[in-house]
């Protein structure tokens, strides 16, 4: 009844060896692509970029000249832009993400929790061009009617904020664009935070409880700062969303070269003008600067993403949890 | 318990930031609804079967998306042909070989910055590499951006699922004398199957909605066309374009364009995660 | 250290050398000096953590899949040094089963998960395969129970069938030996008492080394035992010899419940 097993022949098991180091090797290869990507995206730009880097030197990020006729470019107003817009949108959607997130694990009766942390995942789902063209067919002309006018007339004169509220309500500029990105990034911090605050220790939060804390004074003395780290590793996710966002923007942010404090006025981010002027280029050296704008661009997303990727890497190793 | 002022105090503050949290929800519930709806009853607005039957018309006459449709189908597929492969196998490089050493390590991190990186940021990538050596645009570029931009989302969900699958599995299929890429093939991707093509279809869905990449690789085509190595038409880009002209036409065409591609998303997303809640109830 | 080799009235199968384990630093096997007996079953008994699931594992390498751990000392299969490098590991596997402790059926029908194994080194048509396959059922006593549902998923059985498919499954390649550990601990006291008299069946053609942590079970069952405690074998012998007249003390006490 036993065959010999070592009758296997050494000629099936050589070829089994030899799948076996093919099949690691393709693994590895493909996984290696990702490296590649990475180090061909940062060549590539560089080189793109060279020509207007080195023309302009450093001085290229402070200035706000952009002129194609006269051949000089200066990335102040898209750097400017893509950074304001951002900072609004996290002013909008930092609390809103974490009442949400609040909600999701405290406030919300457990049969509601699913349905509703799914549809602020839909928030992501939706493609970025079709907040675009809400933003530009709906919200924006909403702004222009009803919104900025109240905002003009009640703070137009209001000391120091007054500045903000300047300028025509034409209902696209640097405050609908900050806006719907807020929009964008909530369910990328939602998500987040609704898991770092999962993570709390029971024990932890019924210690408070057991003192008398109300549900508030747990979430804002025990939770939070337990969480501290993977929250704001989630906000910085949600920055480098932002940063990086293009269509959503380039519909409602005027497209326009000018540094301006209002919030009213139309600007220009990173990545709009890069689609509003990448195709029609003239000249090298507008493309090469263009191309320098984009490596400018990633520089700061990546140094963004790297961070938040680090805290949430420095929560997961502390609690032994992965977020 | 001290029923004065300190405790009333401290009752308000929590009624109020509980209370603030079911509105920052409500707040957020508004705008999806408010985007979805406008999306619906613009697009359904502008609907019509010729949309399917008839090009992208020039400025001022009347037509459909038919070559955009078409043509999105084609380079959402080829990434997809592309992007999948790679992903997978890269996915289990991660789970099953290099698991805890430096290598792993950081790609695993490098993979997840690119997750979130910029796509605006691949197409220029695809330009620099593709387009300039081609001297054109073509839909070959489109479909390469596409395929880089579902890439790091396929590598994410295959990595997580297989470290789903339990080792004892793995271990059944070695005791037997399998070879390691047998065990890997035949058990362990079965036991992670549902998980893997979730992932697909969450990057899928993602491509599909693509604006930026496209841009500077695919371009854009008036007219009909499946040629891989010219520019090709395609759905994200046309809604750019007559979105932003002056034309009423070509207005209501993006929106019918904007309706189609949140359908098809919203399926997608809906499709994946069904699947993935089967996997949660199967592992648990 | 006290290692006999009992009086067997068979050959030997397998036999330690001075084989030691680390996890690390740690040495969890100790100069293990043993003799597995052909067509016999002999088991090993000890409390938690004495190393009696390692030293099984050592037998068909399953430590290689992790890091960090490693054996010394030589563990000859019929004369062959099972932990030199120029053994084949494949080979080898497929000569030693396994049974673990938790059942483990593969996502895939109850007649994939048999001819998996079998598939991986020999090549059989359609009506060998279907012979193996109630063959190795029928000696796990599941085929009665199951030739009717062959196309079902190995997962939709219940524990103690689901254990019985694994043992079915080791069986189908035809090795020389079968490892258990503790592969009825996970279930209920029928699909238990089914699975040793499976053993019992068994061994006429299999040499068997089960790890069990049931003293009661390990005396229904085996032939030979053997008691480890930290990593050492402390008394190796005829399993009545050793449940009734032990000469190790800690053997006794452990026999008496006095720890465990």
């Amino acid at each position: 009844m036993n065959t010999d097993r070592s009758e296997i022949s050494d000629r099936a098991l050589r070829r089994q060896r030899l799948l076996d180091r093919v099949f690691e090797a393709a693994t590895i290869g493909s996984a290696g692509i990702v490296l590649v990507i990475l180090t061909g995206i940062i060549v590539s730009l560089f080189i793109g970029g060279w020509q207007a880097l080195s023309t302009f030197g450093p001085a290229f990020l402070t200035t706000d000249e952009w002129n194609p006729v006269t051949e000089r470019f200066g990335a102040l107003v898209p750097i400017f832009g893509t950074l304001a817009s951002s900072l609004i949108a996290l002013l909008i959607a930092v609390p809103i993400s974490f009442g949400i997130a609040l909600f999701l694990t405290e406030v919300a009766p457990l049969w509601l929790r699913r349905p509703v942390g799914t549809a602020i995942e839909l928030l992501a789902a939706i493609p970025s061009i079709i907040y675009g063209m809400w933003g530009l067919f709906v919200f924006a002309p909403m702004l222009s009617e009803n919104v900025q006018p109240w905002l003009q007339t009640h703070f137009g004169d209001a000391p120091l904020i007054g500045v903000l509220f300047q300028g025509a309500p034409l209902g696209i500029g640097m405050l609908p664009a900050g806006i719907i990105l807020g929009i964008m990034i909530i369910p990328f911090i939602t998500a987040i935070m609704r898991d770092v605050f999962l993570t709390t220790p029971k024990f932890l939060k019924e210690s408070a409880y057991g003192l008398g804390a109300t549900q508030w004074e747990v979430v804002w003395n025990v939770v939070l700062p337990f969480t501290r780290i993977g929250a704001v590793g989630g906000i910085f996710l949600g920055l480098g969303r932002a940063l990086g966002e293009t269509m959503a923007v380039t519909f409602v942010i005027g497209n326009t070269h000018r540094l301006s404090m209002s919030l009213f006025a139309p600007g220009n981010s990173i990545s709009s003008t890069l689609a509003n002027e990448f195709t029609e280029a003239v000249g090298d050296m507008h493309t090469s600067s263009l191309i320098a704008l984009g490596l400018v661009l990633f520089m700061i997303t990546f140094v963004v993403l790297a961070l938040a990727k680090l805290l949430l890497l420095s929560l997961e190793t502390r609690e032994g949890t992965k977020t | 318990m001290k029923m004065d002022w300190r405790y009333f105090r401290r009752r308000t503050l929590n009624i109020f930031n509980l209370t603030g949290s079911v509105i920052a929800t409500v707040f957020g519930l508004v705008w999806l609804f408010w985007i979805l709806w406008t999306t619906l009853s613009y697009g359904f607005a502008a609907f019509d079967w010729t949309l399917f039957t008839q090009n992208t018309p020039a400025p001022g006459g009347s037509g459909g998306l038919a070559n955009s449709i078409v043509g999105s189908l084609i380079m959402v597929g080829l990434a997809t042909v592309i992007g999948t492969p790679i992903g997978v196998l890269a996915g289990t490089y991660l789970a099953e070989y290099g698991k805890g050493s430096f290598m792993g390590g950081s790609i695993h991190f490098i993979n997840d910055i690119l997750l979130s990186a910029p796509s605006i940021i691949v197409g220029l990538f695809v330009y620099e590499l593709v387009v300039i050596r081609l001297g054109h645009f073509s839909a070959l570029a489109g479909a390469l951006a596409l395929a880089i931009i579902m890439l790091p989302v396929v590598i994410r969900t295959t990595e997580e699922m297989l470290r789903l699958v339990p080792n004892t599995l793995r271990e059944a299929a070695l005791a037997l004398g399998a070879p390691r890429w047998k065990m890997i093939t035949q058990v362990a991707y079965r036991g992670a199957l549902s998980g893997i093509l979730t992932g697909i279809l969450l990057a899928v869905a993602r491509i599909a909605g693509e604006t930026a990449p496209l841009l500077f690789t695919a371009l854009n085509n008036q007219f009909w066309s499946t040629d891989l190595m010219q520019p090709m038409a395609n759905l994200p880009v046309v809604i750019f374009q007559f979105a932003m002209s002056p034309y009423e036409q070509w207005h209501a065409l993006a929106w019918a364009g904007s309706l189609l591609i949140t359908l098809s998303v919203l399926a997608l997303s809906i499709a994946a995660r069904t699947l993935l809640r089967n996997v949660r109830m199967d592992q648990s | 250290m006290t290692n006999l080799t009992p009086a067997v009235d068979a050959a030997s199968k397998i036999q330690t050398r001075d084989l030691n384990f680390y996890y690390g630093k740690y040495q969890a096997l100790k100069h293990i000096n043993l003799d597995i007996a052909t067509n016999r079953v002999t088991a090993f008994i000890g409390p938690s953590g004495c190393g009696k699931s390692t030293l099984l594992r050592v037998f068909n390498r399953m430590y290689e899949l992790y890091p960090h751990q490693r054996a010394t000392g030589e563990i000859l299969l019929e004369g062959e040094n099972v932990l030199s490098p120029r053994t084949d590991l494949f080979r080898l596997r497929a000569r030693i089963g396994m049974v673990f402790q938790k059942p483990t059926p593969f996502p895939m029908s109850i007649y994939d998960n048999i001819a998996f194994g079998v598939r991986l080194y020999e090549k059989l048509g359609k009506s060998a395969m279907d012979e193996r396959v109630e063959w190795a059922l029928q000696q796990a006593a599941l085929w009665n129970e199951v030739k009717d549902i062959l196309r079902q998923s190995g997962m939709s059985l219940s524990g103690g069938q689901q254990q019985r498919l694994c043992i079915a499954r080791a069986i189908a390649v035809k090795p020389e030996v079968v490892l258990l550990d503790e592969p009825a601990s996970a279930l209920d006291p029928i699909s238990t008492l089914k699975i040793e008299e499976l053993i019992y069946e068994l061994k006429k053609n299999y040499t068997i080394a089960i790890v069990t942590h049931n003293m009661q079970q390990a005396a229904r069952v085996s032939d030979y035992t053997a008691f480890m405690y930290l990593g050492e074998m402390v008394e190796f012998g005829d399993t009545n010899m050793i449940f009734t007249n032990p000469s190790n003390k800690q053997t006794e006490d452990y026999i008496t419940g006095r720890y465990g």
